[in-house]
């Protein structure tokens, strides 16, 4: 327990605040690390904290910052808690700062385990300690078993299969070193090693960051002039599906005020607040605004007016949204069609929000659009929790230290120190780390003996 | 009572636990079939290798005989893996199979304290599951307040050739019948287990100019940190190099069927990485040949078995007599050889090595120690070492001492009893760098640093020798701190030096210890700034620790790590069944070895980490009741 644990501790995606949790004696420097406001490391126990946190010089959000030091804390070591705002990405966001910064990811159950093992929580309450200690470590170990994709179960294993090779054949060479017909792994052979598996885990990173939004919500602006019925689609949305809208005001970044579930996919409604204060974003926060709203939106969905010509602004909102996803929802389609949209404008959905008319066709569309199905049916690999890219990165980093080694010309044994660092990360990544397993493959390939 | 401690076997690892017994002031005896075949090698004619060669430095380093018993014997030595890294160097010498058992007899008869005695054991004394003593083959008791056995691979011995079973050891000795039955009856699982060794041939019928030369290091090296060297290095005895060919692969798989393993004659479980030259055919049928070594076995011409005998390393196999006859013959040089000594496989019965304590005492039977062969391992050195600490540890257990246990992270002999007494076995068990996690740490300059100290504590490391030693400590701190101290600069004589040495110059002033972490510098080059008048070994040592820094300070963060959990001690009368919600696999596994901490519970296969914590938390539970 010399290490510094994180979590998110609310459930994700379900309240308006999240609460990223440390334990550890780190805890305290590495949020300060990554924190814009006072020197955390300086001020008393038990304060609430304002200020940002920071991804390098990018602010991720706005937070409240708790700090508990031990030992009067639930876990009886250092606590940090950061109340940031709900939304997935945020929360995620920070989360894997933390872990940038040198946390480890909590395994379930583990600040109560930590609660328990310090002494803090007493006999009375140690059987519920248990229950629960072993509902979340079951659900882990049935987890570890059942939900990872076979797809990139699969791909990880190809990449550890490579890399065990070469690690067996060089531990042949150190246990065997008279061999002459075993052939003796050169740099050359490592480095062509190193520099596929670094390709390999670093464009399955990147795709895997592009599939996250997909997975874990698609970002989406709704846009459109006043009175044209955004507030009234974004209702139909969720209220069928009972998603919980939150309004939050005045952050920064990418915040999720919205989640609405369609058929298991989450859509993150992005700044909502233009459609709820004032029921018009354009003039709420100005076009400038709202076109770095659109740039960083997966989906942008236009409200248009069936009963109205275009006017400048529609015309202004289409031109700057024509490269991006997008649905044109014509609503109103219960009164007179006076509207002329030009004839080359795809993806056009009607509505009328009075007689509830069009909505499943929006959600259709939506669907089609991201190919949700596809994601659905896991034709796709990649990683598909911040655990396991957290764990990915750790890899390619472990591979990078092995390449470094390498060009300094250190001998192989130290190479082959990062090279099985990698290994077991991989294999953490898929829950297969078993230390017999190079060394059975080293007996199965190579004729060695008396 | 007639001693303090009873030795069965006068192996390797029975040679280490009398001497450790008798020099901790125990009343010792040795119990041995034949005072003649006391420390024989009735393998390979050579001690150490990777990891193997490590352990023999930190049996001397605790203060065992082995490595000061092979430099005696030393007729040709070399440094492995020289390239490949500070943590995999290890020692290997040709070792004199007629001067090595010699020497080991005399230590032995020279030592005080202890006896010898020509006799089998056939059964023990055992009082309330308490060792009492031993029972020999003529019914006489003998008693004692520990017992070791080192029994080798004596128990219920079988030779086999072809389809030829017979009773007995290494040398047509007489085997122990009825004391692995005892053993089962009184508890203990019983394994049968087998190993093979290679013909031997008359070195005057073979011709050396079919074969490659193979030769010693050109440095002298020995074992023990005392650095008594008795070999002429420029005068080593050269092994030789040769390979089968396919006639030889020919003959091998028209007569399969008639060698003891292939034919179905073998009931025990032989090493994965020892294969006889059949198993290295078939399951290497792409290969065209295999390398084989001529090693000679003795230089003492008139030693009648080992005299003028060659081993021939590689070609292990359990054929009939004649099949070895045209195997022989089909080799390049031995066309006209003639076999002294058949190739052959042995069975024999081992104990579960789950059924030991970390202390190497057995969970049956108190007091009762076993070491070697019969836990399941092969090999002198992993014999020795453990000899070594079963010895210590009968010794501190009949003076009320605790135990010593080396953690995987200061010894092979560690790794080796922790992964025996945590994982069991299933085929002989040979010791592998790759088995040791921190084998950075674990390396052959280092092992005094790493025990030295217990070696002192325990009492076979004597005064003089400690002093010596802390004094090599100390020079290595010194000269650490002067080359931290002493800074170059870039001026004009410097970057001329360091453009001769081949590396890149300096831009600013630096430490020597910094310069020496580039790794084209050598500290011997630091000669011009800095006096490094120190031994050979003060330098090695400073070198690798300031060039692996970064690695080494990860592999003992790491360690660190598993010590930790290490020091969780789970108490003996643990009753897995009343932990709720353990897997049903960890709780099996966690009940039959029954580790001794949470770090120990970790390495068992088929624990997972979810298994641990909630060990843990009913271990927090239940013991802070009380």
């Amino acid at each position: 327990m010399n290490d510094t644990i994180v979590a998110i501790s609310t459930a994700l995606g379900v309240g308006a605040i999240s609460i990223v949790r440390l334990s550890g004696k780190d805890a305290i420097s590495i949020v300060n690390n990554c924190f814009n406001g006072k020197d955390l490391t300086k001020v008393k126990t038990h304060t609430i904290n304002y200020g940002f946190i920071k991804d390098n010089d990018e602010v991720i959000d706005e937070v409240l910052v708790s700090i508990m030091r031990a030992p009067k804390t639930y876990t009886t070591e250092d606590i940090v808690e950061i109340n940031c705002h709900g939304g997935i990405i945020a929360t995620n966001r920070i989360l894997e700062t933390m872990l940038n910064n040198g946390a480890r990811l909590a395994e379930p159950g583990e600040f109560t385990k930590r609660a328990f093992l310090n002494g803090r929580i007493n006999l009375v309450e140690s059987e519920s300690v248990m229950d629960l200690i072993e509902s979340k470590t079951n659900d882990a170990r049935r987890l570890a078993i059942s939900t990872i994709q076979g797809n990139i179960t699969k791909l990880i294993r190809e990449y550890r299969s490579t890399l065990k090779d070469l690690l067996s054949q060089i531990e042949v060479n150190i246990d065997y070193p008279e061999y002459y017909d075993i052939e003796v792994v050169t740099k050359d052979n490592i480095k062509n090693s190193i520099e596929v598996l670094k390709k390999d885990l670093d464009k399955l990173i990147k795709e895997s960051n592009n599939v996250m939004p997909m997975k874990q919500g698609i970002k989406t602006v709704i846009l459109g002039k006043p009175n044209v019925g955004k507030s009234s689609i974004l209702n139909k949305l969720l209220n069928e599906d009972k998603a919980i809208v939150t309004n939050i005001a005045g952050t920064t970044r990418d915040i999720v005020e919205g989640e609405i579930n369609l058929d298991g996919i989450l859509m993150n409604i992005i700044d909502t607040a233009g459609i709820r204060s004032t029921n018009d974003v354009v003039e709420s926060i100005g076009v400038e605004k709202s076109l770095s709203l659109i740039k960083d939106a997966d989906l942008v969905i236009v409200v248009l007016n069936n009963n109205e010509k275009l006017s400048k602004d529609d015309k202004e909102i289409l031109e700057k949204t024509k490269n991006k996803e997008r649905i044109i929802v014509i609503n109103k389609v219960d009164l007179d069609s006076k509207i002329d949209l030009p004839k080359d404008i795809e993806n056009v959905v009607y509505t009328s929000t009075i007689k509830e008319e069009g909505i499943n066709e929006l959600k259709d569309k939506i669907k089609e659009l991201f190919n949700i199905e596809k994601i659905k049916s896991k034709d796709y690999t990649y990683l598909s929790n911040t655990r396991q890219i957290s764990l990915a990165k750790k890899a390619l980093k472990e591979i990078k230290q092995a390449e470094t080694a390498l060009n300094k010309n250190m001998p192989v044994d130290i190479i082959e120190i990062d090279l099985n660092e990698c290994f077991n990360t991989l294999g953490e990544i898929i829950g297969e780390t078993y230390s017999e397993e190079i060394i059975d493959n080293l007996f199965k390939n190579f004729c060695v003996g008396k | 009572m007639d001693y303090d401690i009873i030795v069965v076997g006068g192996g390797h690892a029975g040679c280490e636990a009398a001497l450790a017994s008798a020099r901790l002031n125990n009343k010792t005896l040795l119990i041995t079939g034949n005072i003649n075949n006391i420390a024989d090698m009735p393998c390979n004619p050579s001690i150490g290798g990777p990891a193997k060669g490590i352990v023999v430095r930190e049996i001397d380093a605790l203060g065992g005989e082995m490595a000061k018993n092979a430099d005696k014997a030393c007729i040709q030595i070399k440094m492995l893996n020289t390239k490949k890294g500070p943590a995999v160097q290890a020692l290997r010498a040709q070792a004199d199979k007629n001067i090595y058992p010699k020497e080991m007899l005399k230590t032995l008869k020279d030592t005080e304290n202890l006896e010898i005695k020509e006799s089998l054991v056939e059964d023990l004394i055992v009082n309330d599951n308490k060792i009492g003593g031993v029972v020999l083959e003529d019914g006489n008791k003998i008693t004692s307040k520990a017992v070791i056995l080192t029994t080798g691979t004596y128990l219920k011995a079988d030779i086999l050739t072809g389809s030829n079973r017979t009773p007995g050891g290494p040398h047509g000795e007489r085997r122990s019948n009825s004391l692995s039955d005892k053993l089962k009856e009184y508890g203990f699982t019983i394994l049968r287990l087998k190993t093979g060794t290679p013909q031997r041939v008359d070195k005057n019928t073979i011709d050396f100019t079919k074969t490659s030369v193979e030769e010693g290091d050109k440095e002298e090296y020995t074992f023990s940190f005392s650095n008594k060297v008795y070999y002429d290095v420029n005068n080593q005895t050269p092994c030789h190099l040769i390979y089968t060919n396919e006639k030889t692969h020919e003959i091998i798989k028209e007569h399969l069927n008639e060698s003891s393993m292939y034919g179905g004659y073998v009931t025990g479980v032989g090493p994965r990485y020892c294969p006889s030259i059949e198993d290295k055919v078939v399951r290497f049928s792409d290969k065209e040949r295999h390398q084989l070594f001529l090693e000679p076995e003795s230089l003492v011409e008139d030693d009648p078995e080992y005299g003028n005998s060659i081993y021939i390393q590689g070609f292990s196999t359990s054929m009939p007599y004649e099949v070895q006859e045209e195997m022989v013959h089909s080799l390049p040089g031995l066309e006209n050889a003639k076999i002294l000594k058949y190739a052959y496989a042995i069975e024999y019965d081992a104990i579960d090595s789950l059924q030991l304590n970390q202390s190497l005492e057995t969970k049956v039977i108190e007091n009762l120690f076993t070491a070697g062969q019969i836990n399941g391992t092969s090999g002198y050195e992993e014999a020795a070492g453990q000899g070594l600490i079963a010895g210590i540890n009968a010794s501190r257990k009949i003076n009320n001492q605790e135990p010593l246990v080396l953690k995987r992270n200061e010894a092979y002999i560690g790794v080796l009893i922790d992964d025996l007494v945590t994982k069991g076995i299933k085929d002989p068990y040979r010791l592998l760098t790759s088995r040791a996690e921190y084998r950075l740490l674990l390396r052959n300059d280092n092992a005094d640093i790493r025990l030295k100290d217990y070696g002192h504590e325990i009492g076979l490391i004597n005064d003089e020798d400690y002093s010596k030693y802390k004094e090599k400590i100390n020079n290595i701190e010194k000269l650490t701190n002067e080359l931290k101290e002493v800074r170059i600069t870039p001026k004009k004589d410097v970057l001329e030096y360091l453009d001769k040495l081949g590396t890149t110059p300096l831009k600013e002033g630096i430490s020597l210890y910094e310069l020496l972490k580039r790794p084209e510098i050598k500290i011997k080059d630091l000669k011009e700034y800095i006096n490094l008048d120190y031994d050979k070994e003060v330098l090695e040592e400073i070198e690798i620790e300031c060039k692996y820094e970064g690695y080494i300070k990860k592999a003992t963060k790491e360690a660190e790590k598993m010590l930790s959990l290490e020091e969780k001690q789970i108490p003996k009368d643990i009753d897995y069944n009343k932990v709720s919600n353990l897997a049903s696999e960890a709780r099996e596994k966690l009940i039959k070895v029954m580790p001794t901490t949470l770090g120990q519970a970790s390495r068992i296969s088929g624990v997972n980490p979810a298994d641990i914590s909630i060990l843990m938390v009913y271990l927090r539970r239940k013991y802070n009741e009380q």
